[in-house]
């Protein structure tokens, strides 16, 4: 098959040229040098890799390029417009949610995923909505509770 | 950089350096053992354009360091915390620092820094009053300006024209923590906004112009050794390097063979560490996860334990940061530059100046803010791997670790065989104790009880696994062993758990106001027992802190869930309440990951348990209500709180786990396959 030579990300088409097998992880990270998406475990187990692909949280690390090519696709970078918060981003810094912050791109992402799906979350569909995400720092209290600040002020994706 | 190169690239403003030797004096160490003179422990520079810089060897690997320290300054020249740079981590830049261990950087560099900000302080009051021709006293500075009467100038006014160094003796006095006004607040974290922006880079985010990418082959086995290598097939491969290469350290279970593949892109360098074709002399394995136990007592040094006594035992385990080891390396007419993810910048350099025999100065460690260590990132093997690869193909190389690497071939929590004895009378006191500890460690080996006699002893063995440093190290094995055996020998003599402490805790106030605060939080007294609930409590001190855990579980069917933790912790003055509550927050997530199903298989030299699939670690699910009580002592000095908070959770919960079932695990995990199994079984 072809390689892939776009895709749309944050909203602008970029050219890439990257074997369609390869994983979005790499080809973000690595080719487009967008580092906010993290590499955790590089087996679907952290979700530190989050990122949205039509409005979806996918996990980067084991999503083959090929099935992002001419879609949405919005990492931590283009989550807010330059120089704007979104208000899981204000609710994660308010609630000081992260200590090492390896884990926080994937967990906002999956936060506002799950805000766009369920804008008023209790307290258990946030653990098991977010539940595929880990911290190792242990920051999950602080996360859940951001989480429901966002949803007060509407942080959907 | 040598310390008067640096103050000449300072240029103007004030400098002030801490001196080095009073700490030295005090310690009894330090200055000693060190290849280059050293003798300033922080500094601090405000520059003509009023900017504030501050300088340490510390780092930030999230337990927020980088905003305590900037707390520290802000608080003594009174200046807002947003307008600090703290420079962290640079070997180039920043003063000798053993490295960020212990819990030491509280303890030892927070009231540093403060001193460097106070004398600076003073100094800017000084040439005030001088240029003014005002009453030195009538002088005073507020947010980032000094003022007296009409007059009022900001920092680098004041420094215009001038360049003033200033060396204070680390013993300067301090602005008591009674009347702190910054420190003791909850500053936010100073980079939360790269952070939640994905802009702060790591470093394994790190790229340099020109650079490879690096893959490493390591042996199937630990021990195993390169009996033969083919690499034709990976040098076919379009745009790959092959090198091999001799460590001048070899590496526990790894040897001295480094062989590593080099390609533009991290795709091509996986596909040709795949094509090369290897050869191995394997290594017998001595043991394995299942036996290491009898392994250790079989092989200890030093007398042996009487017989009869109670076993618990200690799995290996994980660190497992979130952002694996990796470092980027770059030659520049034959000075190296490495960053690093690593909580010593300056022991990797030692590291990296040991392996091509360079002179210290010759070598440059930067340490960006990492995704976090927990003490397992004290040593420098991707910055090793990536500046031997470096130098060999004369470009900078990237070297980051997989999961599987980095679960592999790091270095673990040692596991630990621990043996108990002890005897209560009816009325409480213990009178006799015995406690030893196998290959896991000497940390918390005494126990904080008022015990006459008492027999305690750490074994040397040999290890079957490279291990390590961890977050209170053996302080969590020694804990779970001593408190579990603790409440077993409360209901032995039929005392409330909480009574049997309080009695025996008597030589330590601070540890009986813990225990306390935590009882009285928790509700200790008032628990009512239900099917299939269970009410443990554990205590104990480390790293200068003291701390009690109360825990009330679930137990159904086997499967055990933390439903609510109550956790009084002491560690001196407060610097920062709420990132010391995340702190507490996040020791007792990782703590519970030990406690419950954390473990390190392994056997026949291989690492069984070498992905996230396979190692369970703590998630949003498995967290109880965590309740913390912060004893905040102002009249103590601050003791480091990313450690100490763990090591209570374990005993607590297999305390729990007793009360509900009447079944006493003594093991960690706890509860390995995600329950605890029948008591027959
Ligand atoms: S890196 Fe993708 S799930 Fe862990
Ligand atoms: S903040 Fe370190 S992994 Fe979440």
């Amino acid at each position: 098959m072809a390689n892939i030579s776009e895709l749309d990300v944050n909203g602008t088409r970029r050219r890439i040229d990257a074997d369609p097998g390869r994983m979005l992880l790499s080809v973000l990270r690595d080719d487009l040098n967008l580092t906010g998406t993290k590499y955790g475990c590089g087996e679907g187990q952290c979700a530190a890799c989050t990122v949205l692909i039509d409005g979806q949280p996918v996990k980067a690390c084991i999503t083959r390029v090929e099935s992002a090519a001419g879609k949405r696709i919005v990492t931590i970078e283009g989550l807010a417009p330059a120089g704007k918060l979104h208000p899981v981003q204000e609710a994660f810094l308010e609630a000081d949610a992260m200590q090492c912050g390896w884990c926080t791109s994937g967990m906002i992402l999956g936060a506002a995923a799950l805000l766009g799906r369920n804008p008023n979350p209790s307290e258990a569909e946030i653990v098991s909505g977010m539940n595929g995400h880990i911290c190792r720092c242990g920051t999950y209290p602080r996360i859940v509770r951001a989480i429901q600040a966002a949803a007060r002020k509407g942080g959907r994706a | 950089m040598r310390r008067r190169d640096f103050l000449t690239a300072l240029g103007g403003g004030i400098t002030v350096l801490l001196a080095d030797d009073v700490i030295a004096q005090e310690s009894g160490r330090g200055g000693m053992n060190r290849q280059t003179p050293q003798d300033v422990s922080a500094w601090l520079h405000i520059g003509e354009d009023g900017m504030v810089t501050a300088y340490t060897g510390k780092v930030e690997v999230g337990q927020n360091a980088r905003t305590s320290l900037s707390a520290a300054v802000a608080e003594e020249l009174r200046v807002p915390i947003a307008s600090i740079r703290f420079v962290m981590g640079d070997t180039d830049l920043v003063p000798y620092d053993m490295g960020t261990v212990g819990s030491q950087t509280s303890p030892t560099m927070w009231p540093q820094i403060r001193r460097a900000a106070a004398a600076a302080r003073e100094m800017l009051l000084d040439l005030a009053a001088q240029k003014w021709s005002v009453e030195r006293s009538s002088v005073a500075a507020a947010n980032g300006k000094v003022t007296s009467g009409v007059h009022s100038a900001g920092f680098g006014e004041l420094t215009q024209g001038q360049k003033l160094v200033r060396t204070i003796p680390a013993n300067a006095p301090l602005t008591p923590a009674a009347e702190w006004k910054v420190a003791g607040t909850s500053a936010p974290k100073v980079t939360g906004r790269e952070i939640v922006t994905g802009a702060h880079q790591y470093p394994y985010d790190l790229k340099r112009p020109g650079m490879l990418y690096a893959k490493v082959l390591y042996p199937p086995q630990f021990g195993a050794r390169l009996a033969s290598l083919d690499k034709s097939a990976a040098e076919a491969i379009p745009g790959v390097k092959v090198v091999r290469e001799a460590l001048a350290s070899p590496r526990a279970g790894f040897g001295a063979d480094l062989v590593g593949v080099l390609a533009p892109d991290p795709e091509t360098a996986s596909k040709a560490l795949a094509a090369l074709r290897a050869d191995w002399t394997p290594a017998p394995a001595e043991t394995s996860s299942k036996d290491v136990y009898s392994y250790f007592k079989r092989n200890a040094g030093g007398p042996a334990s009487s017989a009869g006594l109670t076993a618990y035992t200690i799995a290996y385990i994980a660190h497992v940061p979130l952002e694996p080891r990796a470092a980027v390396a770059e030659w520049n007419n034959g000075k190296l530059t490495v960053w690093t993810g690593t909580q010593r910048p300056f022991g990797v350099r030692s590291e990296l100046a040991g392996q091509f025999r360079l002179s210290e100065e010759n070598v440059r460690v930067f340490m960006p803010d990492t995704g976090s260590g927990y003490g397992g990132k004290h040593n420098g093997d991707a910055a090793i791997e990536a500046a031997i690869l470096a130098k060999a193909v004369g470009r900078p190389v990237k070297r980051n670790w997989t999961r599987e690497e980095e679960m592999t071939w790091a270095y673990y929590r040692p596991g630990a065989l621990v043996e108990v004895a002890g005897k209560a009378s009816a009325d409480g006191t213990i009178t006799a104790w015995e406690f030893h500890n196998y290959n896991g460690g000497a940390a918390a080996l005494r126990t904080p009880y008022a015990v006459s006699g008492a027999r305690e002893q750490s074994h040397q063995t040999p290890t079957p696994l490279r291990q390590g440093s961890y977050r209170c190290l053996a302080a969590t094995g020694n804990n779970f062993a001593r408190e579990c055996y603790m409440d077993e020998l409360a209901h032995s003599i039929g005392m409330d758990p909480l009574d049997f402490r309080m009695k025996n805790a008597s030589n330590d106030d601070r540890l009986r106001a813990v225990i306390e605060a935590a009882a009285g939080r928790f509700g200790w007294k008032n628990r009512k027992k239900t099917a299939g609930r269970g009410f443990g409590m554990a205590a104990g001190f480390e790293k200068g802190g003291r701390v009690a855990t109360c825990a009330e579980v679930s137990v159904a069917d086997g499967v055990v869930k933390a439903l609510r933790v109550t956790e009084a912790f002491e560690c001196g003055a407060v610097i920062n309440p709420e990132h010391l509550r995340n702190q507490i927050d996040g020791a007792i997530s990782m703590g519970l990951g030990g406690a419950l199903f954390e473990r390190i298989e392994f056997a026949e030299g291989k690492i069984l348990s070498n992905r996230l699939a396979r190692y369970r670690v703590p998630r949003f699910a498995d967290m109880p209500v965590i309740e913390s009580v912060l004893v905040d002592r102002k009249d103590l000095p601050s003791a480091g709180a990313g450690e100490c908070p763990i090591i209570g959770i374990a005993p607590a919960i297999g305390n729990a786990i007793f009360d509900a079932t009447g079944q006493r695990i003594r093991s960690m995990p706890l509860a390995p396959q995600g329950s605890i199994g029948s008591p027959s079984a």
